[in-house]
C-alpha cells in the first residue's frame, strides 16, 4: 500500500485539521504537509504504537471526517466531525464491521483520486458548495468508471452516510454522538434515563 | 453425551414453547426445554438505539450470534449468505422468551373470519389460501388463558368488529398518547371506531411485578422495570418451579430421533458452549423454534421411514411462510404531536380488518411506536435530500412533529414463498441452514395501496399537513410475525400437522408456534400463537392421561 503521508492527500489546510478536534492528528496533518522529514519522525511514532487511528492511516481519516462533515455540517449545533464519526467508523471497522474494511480502503482511494481528476485538488481544498457538488456526485454515481470498480461510487457513499447518521444519533458508547450532541439539538431527554424520558424545557 | 430420558422435550423458550413447557410440567411431565440463546438482560444492552431487535445495525441485541447464518436469494438464482442483522435472514430473536423479552407486545386475537379465509373470501389465482381446521370458538379459551396468565391490558368495548369474548382483560387499558388523542378525535370524526391497543403489558402492577413506565426504548428492547409480560418473566419461571422442568440454554438442537417404527424418541443437539454433541430421549416431543426453525428442524430429522424430513411426505413442511404486507402512511404536522410518552403505540381502528370492497383481506391500523433519532434518519417524504444541511433542518423541524399509521396487512399464503434446507451452507456445528426465497402475492399490493389510502385519511383528519404513503415489498422475508411453515390441517396431503398441532404420520411429534398458522390475520400473530401454546399442549395432555407421569 502507497504511504499515507505521501500520497497527494497530505495536504490537509490546517483549519481543517483543527477541525478535527484531535490534537495529536493536526500534528501528523501539518507535519506531512512540511515534508519527508516530519513524515518519517511521524511514521516511526506510528511504530511506537501512538497511532491514533485503529484502522485508518491518517490521511484517510483526514479526508473521510471531511466526507462526513459535509453528511452533517456544523451549523448553530455540532456536526459529524466534531462529534466522533470518525472514532466511530474507525472502531466499528475493527469489529462488526470488519468486512468493509476494504470498501472503505479502496473507496477512499477512488474517491481521492476521482477529486484530482475532476478539480486538481484534493477534496479538503474545495469550497464548501464544491465539496457537497463533489458527493452528490459520487451518490448519483457519476464518477470516472475506471477509478472505481468494487466499491461502486454509490455503494460508496450509502455506506459512508448510513455510518455517518449512526456515529451522530447512536449512543456515544460506540464513539460517536459526542456528549449527546444529537439529542441536545432534537431537543430530547439525555442520557435517556429509564422511564424518565421526557422533554427538557427550552 | 446422554441424558436421563424424560417424558417431554420442548425445542424453543419462546411465545409458543414457553407454555408447552409450563402446561406440561404442572400436569406432572418430565420436560427438558431447549433454547438456542441464555437469560438477557435490559442492562446488557440498555436503550441503545443501534444494537436492539428492532435497528440492528452493530447486531441483534437478543441473538441469535453469526455463528447462526441463513441463505436468502437476492435475484432469481442469486443466493447470499447472510448474518442474523441482515434484512434477507427473517430473524425474531434467541434467548429465554424469545421475541416476547423485546416485542411491541400488541396482544391480538385473530378474528372469527380470520380462521375461515378460503370460505369467506375464496382463493386467489396462485395462493394456497385455506380455512384452519379449527375456529375461533375453539381457541377462544385459550385466548383467554393467554391474556390472564401472560397479562394483557386492553379494552374493547369501542370496537364492534373484534370476536366475542368470555371474560375482559386482567388489566385496564393504557391511555393515549398525544398523537393517539389526535388521532381518536379524528378517527370519531370520520365514523371510525377507536380503541386502545390491548398489550401484553402491566398498565397496573400485575403477576408480581410493577406497572409499566412509559420508556422511549420498549419496542426492540427487554423492558428495563419488567413491566413487559413474556414467557421469560411468566410461564417458564412457572414451569421452573414446578420442579419438573429443566431448561436447557445454549443448545442447538439438530435432529429429532425417529426409530424405524415412525416415531419421535428424542433429540440430538449440541452445546453451544463447548460444541459437544449430545442426545436427549423422551416419550414426546414439542417444536416451537419459531416457523423458520421449526421448518429447519423437521426438514433436517430426515429418517428410514420419512428421508425427506419428518412431516416432509407431500412436500409441505417450510411453505406458505407468511409474515405481514405493512402497509400505510406517514405524515408531518405544523405543530409539536410527540410527547416522549414510550412506547408509543396506543390506538388501534379494526373498521377495515374484513369487508374491504373487491379485497380479501384488511389490516388493523394502529399508530407507530417511537422513532428514536437514528431510526427517523431514514423517515423522509419521497425526493427530500438525505443529508447535508437539509438533513439536519429536517431532523431539528420534524422530530417532534411526524406521526404514522401502518397496519399488518394479511398475506396471501403462496406455495413457493418458503424455506428449505441449503444444499451447501452449514451453520458453526455442521448442521444444514435455512435458506429462504419468494415473493408475496399480488393481491397484498392491492391490500397494501388501500389500507395506506385509509391512513392517510385519517392522517389528513387528524391535521397532517404532507402524507406520503408506506408500501410493502415485492419480497418476503418474514421475520418476528413469521408463520405459516407448519400449516395444521385436516388433509394429510396438503398441511403438515392435524388439527392439535401434532405431525402427521407421527404420534408423539408436535409443532406449536406460528409455523401452524394456516393464515395470519390482520394482526401481529403473538397472542395467537400463546393461544396455540395453550391449545395444543391441551391436546397433549388429553393424548396423555392415563399414562405414567
Amino acid at each position: 500500500m502507497e504511504n499515507p503521508n505521501s500520497s497527494p492527500n497530505r495536504r490537509v489546510s490546517r483549519r481543517t485539521a483543527l477541525k478535527l478536534g484531535l490534537a495529536g492528528l493536526v500534528g501528523v496533518a501539518v507535519g506531512g504537509a512540511v515534508g519527508a522529514g516530519s513524515a518519517s519522525a511521524i511514521a516511526r511514532l506510528g511504530r511506537a504504537g501512538r497511532t491514533r487511528f485503529r484502522f485508518f492511516t491518517d490521511s484517510e481519516a483526514a479526508l473521510l471526517v471531511e466526507i462526513c462533515e459535509q453528511i452533517i455540517p456544523r451549523d448553530d449545533t455540532p456536526g459529524a466531525a466534531q462529534t466522533g464519526a470518525i472514532h466511530y467508523i474507525d472502531r466499528k471497522l475493527c469489529s462488526v464491521f470488519k468486512q468493509q474494511q476494504q470498501a472503505y480502503r479502496r473507496g477512499l482511494e477512488s474517491f481521492r483520486q476521482t477529486c484530482l481528476r475532476e478539480h486538481g485538488v484534493a477534496f479538503e481544498s474545495l469550497s464548501t458548495s464544491a465539496k457537497i457538488d463533489a458527493l452528490r456526485a459520487i451518490e448519483a454515481g457519476r464518477a470516472p468508471k475506471e477509478l472505481w470498480d468494487d466499491p461502486s461510487p454509490q455503494a460508496f457513499f450509502g455506506m459512508v452516510l448510513a455510518h455517518t447518521m449512526q456515529s451522530f444519533y447512536g449512543s456515544p458508547r460506540h464513539g460517536g454522538n459526542r456528549d449527546y450532541a444529537s439529542y441536545r439539538m432534537l431537543g430530547i431527554d439525555y442520557p435517556p434515563v429509564v422511564g424518565r424520558n421526557r422533554p427538557r424545557k427550552g | 453425551m446422554a441424558h436421563k430420558h424424560v417424558n417431554a422435550i420442548v425445542v424453543g423458550a419462546g411465545a409458543g414453547g414457553g407454555i408447552v413447557a409450563k402446561e406440561l410440567s404442572e400436569a406432572g411431565l418430565s420436560v427438558v426445554l431447549f433454547e438456542r440463546g441464555g437469560w438477557v438482560s435490559f442492562e446488557e444492552y440498555g436503550q441503545d438505539e443501534l444494537q436492539n431487535q428492532r435497528t440492528t445495525v452493530l447486531g441483534n441485541a437478543y441473538g441469535p450470534d453469526e455463528r447462526h447464518p441463513r441463505v436468502h436469494e437476492e435475484s432469481p438464482g442469486q443466493w447470499r449468505t447472510v448474518p442474523p442483522n441482515h434484512w434477507g435472514y427473517g430473524n425474531n430473536a434467541a434467548c429465554v422468551g424469545s421475541g416476547t423479552v423485546s416485542y411491541g407486545a400488541m396482544a391480538w386475537r385473530f378474528h372469527e373470519n380470520d380462521f375461515r379465509m378460503r370460505t369467506t373470501y375464496g382463493a386467489p389465482e396462485g395462493s394456497t389460501l385455506e380455512d384452519w381446521p379449527i375456529s375461533y370458538a375453539d381457541l377462544e379459551p385459550f385466548y383467554e388463558k393467554a391474556e390472564w396468565e401472560i397479562g394483557v391490558a386492553g379494552d374493547m368495548s369501542g370496537n364492534p368488529f373484534t370476536a366475542p369474548r368470555r371474560r375482559d382483560y386482567p388489566m385496564p387499558p393504557f391511555a393515549h398518547n398525544r398523537e393517539g388523542r389526535m388521532l381518536e378525535a379524528a378517527a370519531k370524526r370520520l365514523g371510525f371506531h377507536p380503541f386502545p391497543i390491548p398489550m401484553l403489558r402491566n398498565s397496573v402492577p400485575y403477576g408480581g411485578r410493577g406497572a409499566c413506565v412509559h420508556n422511549r426504548a420498549c419496542c426492540g428492547y427487554a423492558c428495563p422495570n419488567d413491566a413487559k409480560n413474556g414467557t421469560q418473566n411468566t410461564v417458564i419461571p412457572r414451569a421452573l418451579a414446578t420442579g419438573n422442568c429443566e431448561l436447557r440454554t445454549h443448545t442447538i438442537v439438530n435432529e429429532v430421533m425417529i426409530d424405524d417404527r415412525g416415531r419421535a424418541r428424542g433429540v440430538k443437539y449440541f452445546s453451544t458452549d463447548d460444541d459437544r454433541a449430545h442426545e436427549q430421549t423422551a416419550d414426546l416431543v414439542v417444536i416451537a423454534g419459531g416457523a423458520i426453525e421449526s421448518a429447519r428442524l423437521l426438514l433436517n430429522s430426515k429418517s428410514r421411514l420419512f428421508p425427506d424430513g419428518a412431516g416432509n411426505r407431500h412436500d409441505w413442511v417450510g411453505r406458505n411462510l407468511q409474515d405481514h404486507a405493512y402497509s400505510g402512511a406517514h405524515a408531518l404536522f405544523d405543530a409539536d404531536i410527540y410527547d416522549d410518552v414510550g412506547p408509543g403505540a396506543t390506538i388501534a381502528i379494526s373498521d377495515f380488518n374484513h369487508g374491504n370492497p373487491g379485497l380479501r383481506s384488511g389490516a388493523v391500523l394502529c399508530n407507530e411506536f417511537i422513532k428514536p433519532p437514528y431510526g427517523f434518519t431514514g423517515l423522509r417524504p419521497p425526493g427530500s435530500a438525505r443529508w447535508g444541511k437539509e438533513h439536519k433542518d429536517f431532523q431539528r423541524r420534524f422530530y417532534k412533529r411526524t406521526g404514522g399509521v401502518h397496519g399488518p396487512v394479511q398475506e396471501m399464503p403462496v406455495f413457493n414463498t418458503r424455506v428449505q434446507l441449503d444444499p451447501v451452507v452449514k451453520d458453526h456445528w455442521g448442521i444444514p441452514v435455512i435458506r429462504l426465497s419468494g415473493e408475496r402475492h399480488p393481491a397484498d399490493f392491492e391490500v397494501g395501496r388501500f389500507i395506506a389510502s385509509k391512513a392517510e385519511l385519517w392522517l389528513k383528519e387528524a391535521g397532517a399537513v404532507k402524507t406520503w404513503q408506506a408500501l410493502p415489498g415485492r419480497i418476503q422475508r418474514s421475520g418476528q410475525h413469521q408463520s405459516g411453515t407448519c400449516r395444521m390441517g385436516n388433509d394429510p396431503t396438503t398441511s403438515v400437522t392435524d388439527r392439535h398441532g401434532r405431525v402427521h404420520d407421527f404420534d408423539n411429534l408436535y409443532v406449536a408456534d406460528g409455523g401452524l398458522h394456516v393464515t395470519n390475520g390482520g394482526f401481529n400473530p403473538v397472542l395467537t400463537i400463546m393461544a396455540l401454546g395453550y391449545w395444543v399442549s391441551h391436546g397433549i395432555k388429553a393424548q396423555w392421561k392415563g399414562r405414567v407421569a
